[in-house]
């Protein structure tokens, strides 16, 4: 498939999956991937955190107001990616402002009421996040400003309430604009063109098993679209020597220091096969996998790197 | 003669003789089974341990005897056969909070005003620092209970570790003063009303959320008038238990930037408050291969003729440096954290999904 054709599939991606398996880093290489090939993307954290900024060549934790991290790379000249944060309360209190009512905006964050207001009912905090989402969503396209929104999401667990939020709502909350948003986002979260919902695992049991499960709830709770899943940190490569086949192999220490490498990275390499393969058994889904990197914090140069290995990976899907 | 016993140290040594015992870090990094791997092994050294898990993987729970869902009362674990006993349980944040209700209520029918509010069911899920705040309260309540003479607190795998510590602030902050003195003023009556001042605003946020939301939260706050205090003694009471002599921190990360960074703000902001961290626990650790650096096994596979040996070579390298990087790391959580035990977990190639899985991370904690 071709890099612009993924990338303009559907407007909004948003990247999920259980805490610790990378979706930070996979939102900042999707980000990356699709600057490069010339788009225009807005990348977005529900959470005040660092990290994404870093990966992007930018620093600390990203404003409620979009700013610009970087521009696109090579022939993808014309792409650049901006980053905001977006939270339940300043959403809310956003809303409030734009429909006139900045004093009231003013007083609840004074008085900590905001927080009780953006949980007064199930899933008013995820609503509101979801509504500024929907909100850039109409951006897209439109003006020439915005060509992809990625919203690097949250944890497995929380992402199906998330999602679920909309359809719960509608019970909860009858009338007011709150319930006009929710029947908004529900039109948005189940149509392909607009939003899909990229899984994203290790290849190791655990968290392959909780993509599995999560991307079934999805499926029958919200009924949203699932693009590709991604495995992130596969540990690809060629089979290594047995050692005990190795004639020239050192006597002592050293040789059994060799061999006990050996042993072990082939070991972590069967594995992630053996749970990418199990991975594809359990739900008939296109995988990306992103490669391995030998480090302990990633950092802007590896996320270019990651993000041409994604691309390649694009490029061989099915059109 | 007697032999002399081994001086206890370390890990060990904390397990021994602390009363309760929390597990911190962000998500991701083996908290729960780290957790559950200390309480086997504080059970088979003979204490009479309770573990108090948030949210276990599947395959963790049916370890435990969890498989059945949420319990919010422990129970014990067969299996070990030290002269201790294992408890577990998976923490249930609504039953945990209407049990606090109920406790505080001056009568039934307050309860049940409170207990079928809607506000209150969806603030008992969802407000943000609830499932902390019970999990610190479940923690109070089996440090009382005499069955237990040590508790392992999980901790909720928040992307930020220090919510723990801050959740009976934050929620007794909802739950204050400031909120009712706005919300409700006395009546000549001495009853609490609606604060008339405070109408306008409550119109507003009522024809944003809906008018069935707001009167249900404003019925909260009246039911739940005159407990809020009680709350807050009862928070205190939590609170001074996690400042206490009696309560250990061990500090839980992987050799990642992002849950070494959670762990450090963490270990400073215990040593801020004049409580240190009790041990370090590194999960997921690469491990290590003979005594060589990675560059000695690099230069060995570029001056290598045969290539298989090359490859070989190659690959030490690789997980040397691996290795090397992940030390870096780490040091800066050991530097925050000087003189502290630290127990080093490796990466393993199963995940654990039965007793002797948890026996064997408690082998590597403990080692």
């Amino acid at each position: 498939m071709d890099l612009h054709q993924f990338f303009t599939t559907a407007r909004v991606l948003v990247v999920a999956g259980k805490g610790g398996v990378g979706k930070t880093t996979v939102s900042a290489v999707l980000a990356r991937a699709a600057a490069d090939s010339g788009l225009r993307v807005l990348v977005v954290e529900l959470e005040e955190k660092t990290g994404i900024a870093g990966l992007l060549g930018g620093s600390g934790v990203l404003p409620y107001d979009e700013v610009l991290l970087a521009g696109g790379l090579g022939a993808g000249s014309s792409g650049e990616i901006r980053g905001r944060t977006i939270t339940p309360s300043n959403a809310l209190a956003e809303y409030l402002t734009t429909h006139g009512l900045k004093r009231l905006s003013k007083r609840l964050v004074s008085t900590g009421v905001i927080d009780v207001v953006s949980t007064a009912a199930p899933g008013i905090d995820d609503i509101l996040v979801l509504g500024k989402l929907k909100q850039l969503e109409r951006e897209v396209g439109t003006d020439g400003r915005l060509d992809l929104v990625v919203v690097d999401g949250p944890a497995a667990g929380h992402a199906i309430t998330f999602l679920q939020s909309a359809s719960g709502l509608l019970d909860a909350v009858r009338s007011g604009p709150i319930n006009t948003q929710a029947r908004d986002v529900l039109e948005m979260l189940g149509d392909p063109e607009r939003c899909q919902v990229l899984l994203v695992t290790l290849p190791e049991a655990t968290p392959v098993n909780e993509l599995v499960e999560t991307a079934y709830a999805l499926e029958d709770r919200v009924g949203v679209q699932l693009g590709p899943v991604v495995v992130n940190a596969v540990d690809h490569g060629g089979a290594l020597p047995d050692p005990d086949g190795v004639a020239a192999l050192p006597a002592g220490d050293t040789g059994a220091a060799l061999a006990a490498a050996a042993r072990f990275r082939t070991e972590r390499r069967a594995m992630h096969r053996a749970e990418v393969h199990r991975l594809g058994e359990l739900l008939p889904l296109p995988q990306l996998h992103l490669p391995l990197v030998p480090t302990a914090g990633l950092d802007a140069s590896d996320v270019v790197l990651l993000a041409d290995a994604l691309a390649r990976c694009i490029k061989a899907l099915p059109a | 003669m007697t032999a002399p016993t081994a001086a206890l140290g370390g890990l060990e040594q904390v397990v021994a003789t602390t009363t309760v015992l929390v597990c911190c870090g962000t998500g991701g990094v083996g908290k729960t089974t780290s957790a559950a791997a200390i309480a086997y092994h504080a059970a088979q050294r003979g204490r009479r341990a309770v573990v108090v898990t948030i949210d276990p993987a599947k395959r963790l729970a049916d370890a435990l005897g969890l498989a059945g869902g949420l319990t919010n009362e422990p129970a014990r674990i067969d299996g070990i056969t030290g002269p201790g006993e294992l408890w577990a349980m998976m923490l249930d944040t609504r039953s945990t909070f209407d049990a606090l209700v109920r406790r505080d209520a001056l009568d039934d029918g307050q309860a049940e005003r409170i207990l079928s509010n809607p506000f209150y069911r969806n603030i008992a899920g969802a407000l943000s620092g609830t499932q902390e705040y019970m999990a610190a309260e479940k923690l109070y309540e089996l440090h009382a209970d005499e069955r237990f003479d040590l508790v392992v607190v999980d901790t909720p795998p928040t992307r930020n570790a220090l919510d723990f510590l801050d959740a009976p602030g934050r929620l007794t902050r909802f739950l204050d003063h400031r909120l009712y003195r706005w919300l409700m003023a006395p009546a000549r009556s001495g009853m609490k009303v609606l604060n008339v001042a405070a109408q306008p605003v409550l119109r507003t946020i009522g024809k944003i959320v809906g008018g069935e939301v707001l009167a249900d939260a404003i019925a909260f706050f009246q039911a739940f008038d005159g407990m809020e205090a009680g709350f807050r003694r009862r928070a205190g009471h939590v609170m001074q238990l996690l400042r206490s002599a009696e309560t250990s921190y061990v500090v839980v990360a992987s050799a990642r930037h992002d849950t070494v960074d959670e762990a450090v703000f963490f270990a400073r902001r215990l040593a801020d408050g004049g409580h240190g961290v009790a041990a370090v626990v590194l999960n997921r650790l690469q491990p290590t291969f003979g005594s060589g650096t990675a560059d000695e096994a690099a230069a060995a596979a570029a001056h290598c003729d045969n290539p298989e040996l090359a490859a070989l070579w190659s690959n030490l390298a690789e997980l040397r440096r691996q290795a090397e990087r992940e030390a870096a790391t780490v040091a800066r959580l050991l530097e925050v954290t000087p003189g502290v035990p630290v127990a080093r977990v490796p990466l393993r190639a199963d995940d654990v999904h039965d007793l002797a899985g948890i026996e064997a991370i408690a082998a590597d904690l403990f080692a």
